[in-house]
């Protein structure tokens, strides 16, 4: 094609020295300015980037790696290169999943684990990521289709299945506790679990197994009306889990007759997803290769541009039982950890008294107290309440035991008689 | 519970409510869940019989108890539509609902997520959580299902999204 482009040209420089009529030129001008952008077309065919062995920090226009490996040299990362033994799942690849997916394969991530049961709609073009000729291939596929083509070095592994039902959870627990990938890492195949899906049932999923699992894993969101969303930072026994605290639930009273005719149809914005995608991912870089502050609650109001923070502790009457065991083996590792923090604190302070003081004189006898020193000295838990405040309610450590087996199962009754009673209601 | 209407309510108050709070991975507690949803399944069947009100049949399609399919339909302008019902018992049951699908409509009607699931948002996930394990599927059923069908059946047939069964026939024939 390049050759007869090549002799394309030829023929027009020649038409255009042979031609008497200058009014022509112009013309013959644009042709050829036409066939320029042809061949540059042409030479421009896609091509597929090879496998990269080791991230090099090497500033040339081939690297794909040169300007994360400048973390390093920018004093933000102590060692960018680790996050190629590190596994993310995503659970849910819609508008944040997908964002967030790509945006770990841009950096390089070891290995990513990619769950969903859903296909690439058009209704689905007003977010990033999928491409209208993906339509109707499952979100699974079309994100291996483009994440491996734009970072072949990432392992893909995709799942398609629905996590909320019995088979769908085996699977998934199961793919979460492989550690094929990484067999001396500790605890589960995975060091992070990203929930990036969009209602109450699955997320709910994702926390029973965590909880089970003992896993770190992030919870996002956008809210319906797309103009606020959130990231979570959830490590079970230690911060509250999903169950710890439900969200607000109100009967809002409404009559069945009268319901709502708008519709289910949720909306949804590129920014707000990208937004949240990116405060998710952001949070997993900063939480695998340890540097800046890890935020265990970030919300984002778009509205009024308001980012609040926060940190939840845990329910000790989470409803939750995996949770409530983690919890316990939170409390029991108290001292271990205590101990961990302090020898911290000594390594640091003797690590500063080395250091020559920072004036030689002190003439007004100014010193620095510790913060941590007073606080201790007022002798107050950290729970609590300022002066002059009391708590109404006694704190319940306590609570009701759930209603034993009652005698109401007098263990006669079969499973099988009572399948036959409905089958014969059934059946007239 | 304000704003339903007062059969409802009665209906409710009739169906035996659970104790048990276990799902399909709790091994022998939820054999004990399963035994409390079949009388509950059972009583609130011989009521509608009973008050001339039959309008679902529903029975586990494995022996986990963990799917459930069957029929239920509707009356409207004295003619009877009548669709497929499935749902799947989730693995966070009963702390989630099961979501209940109705596979034919798919598509016809906003009220619904992808593969069927009638919405169940708004009138019925805050009852179901505050009920917490006191609700089985009978009463997603009488709160969930019923109150979807009530109000989407007649708007679908009346729009033309849904036919008649004989309509639909002889619609074809000529």
């Amino acid at each position: 094609m390049e050759v007869e482009l090549k002799e394309m040209l030829d023929d027009l420089q020649s038409l255009r020295q042979s031609l008497s009529d200058p009014t022509l030129r112009a013309s013959i001008d644009k042709l050829q300015s036409r066939v320029d952008h042809l061949t540059h077309l042409a030479k421009s065919v896609p091509v597929r980037r090879s496998k990269v062995k080791d991230m090099s920090a090497e500033v040339v226009d081939s690297n794909p790696y040169s300007r994360l490996m400048a973390l390093q040299r920018m004093g933000i990362v102590e060692n960018y290169e680790r996050i190629r033994e590190f596994s993310v799942a995503i659970v849910g690849i819609g508008g944040v999943g997908s964002v967030a997916a790509e945006m770990l394969t841009r950096c390089g991530i070891g290995r990513l684990l990619l769950y969903d049961y859903d296909k690439v709609e058009l209704a689905n073009m007003n977010r990033l990521f999928f491409r209208p000729e993906q339509v109707g291939m499952t979100k699974t596929d079309a994100a291996v289709q483009t994440l491996s083509d734009i970072n072949p070095d990432v392992v893909l592994e995709s799942y398609t299945l629905n996590i909320t039902t019995v088979q769908g959870f085996e699977t998934f627990m199961s793919s979460l506790r492989n550690k094929t990938f990484c067999p001396s890492k500790e605890g589960s195949g995975v060091d992070l679990v990203l929930s990036c899906v969009d209602n109450y049932e699955a997320r709910m999923v994702v926390n029973q197994a965590c909880n089970e699992l003992n896993q770190t894993w992030m919870e996002s969101g956008v809210s319906e009306d797309a103009v606020s969303g959130h990231i979570q930072l959830l490590i079970p026994g230690e911060t509250a889990c999903f169950a710890c605290a439900p969200p607000l639930v109100v009967a809002s009273g409404v009559d069945e007759r009268t319901l709502k005719r708008e519709g289910v149809c949720a909306a949804s914005l590129p920014t707000t997803m990208g937004v949240v995608a990116g405060l998710l991912v952001q949070n997993t870089l900063k939480f695998l290769l340890k540097f800046g502050h890890v935020s265990p609650y970030l919300g984002y109001s778009s509205l009024k541009d308001y980012f609040p923070t926060m940190a939840m502790k845990p329910n000790p009457q989470c409803s939750n039982a995996a949770c409530l065991e983690r919890q316990k083996e939170y409390i029991l590792a108290k001292p271990a950890r205590d101990a961990e923090a302090k020898a911290k604190m000594e390594a640091e302070a003797s690590a500063a008294t080395v250091d020559l003081p920072l004036h030689a004189d002190n003439e007004w006898n100014i010193s620095v107290v510790d913060d941590s020193v007073l606080e201790s000295t007022g002798g107050t838990r950290s729970d609590a309440l300022p002066e002059g405040l009391i708590h109404e309610l006694p704190s319940a450590d306590e609570f009701q035991k759930p209603p034993a087996f009652e005698a109401l199962d007098t263990g006669i009754v079969d499973l099988e008689d009572l399948r036959r009673q409905l089958e014969a209601l059934n059946a007239d | 519970m304000e704003g339903w209407d007062p059969n409802t309510k009665s209906t409710l108050t009739q169906i035996p409510l659970l104790t048990t709070k276990a799902g399909p991975r709790d091994g022998a507690a939820w054999t004990q869940r399963l035994k409390e949803e079949y009388r509950a399944l059972i009583a609130y069947t011989q009521m509608n019989k009973s008050n001339d009100n039959d309008w679902f049949r529903i029975s586990a399609a494995n022996p986990e108890g963990t799917r459930w399919t069957g029929k239920c339909w509707y009356v409207h302008n004295l003619l009877k539509y009548e669709f497929d019902l499935q749902f799947d018992i989730p693995v966070t049951y009963p702390a989630t609902a099961p979501e209940i699908e109705l596979p034919e409509l798919d598509g016809k009607t906003q009220k619904m997520y992808r593969g069927g699931k009638i919405c169940l948002t708004v009138h019925f996930k805050p009852l179901w959580a505050k009920n917490c394990p006191r609700f089985g599927i009978a009463h997603a059923l009488c709160l969930g299902l019923a109150p979807w069908l009530a109000a989407e059946i007649p708007i679908l047939v009346d729009s033309g999204m849904i036919k008649h069964k004989d309509d639909a026939a002889s619609s074809n024939e000529s």
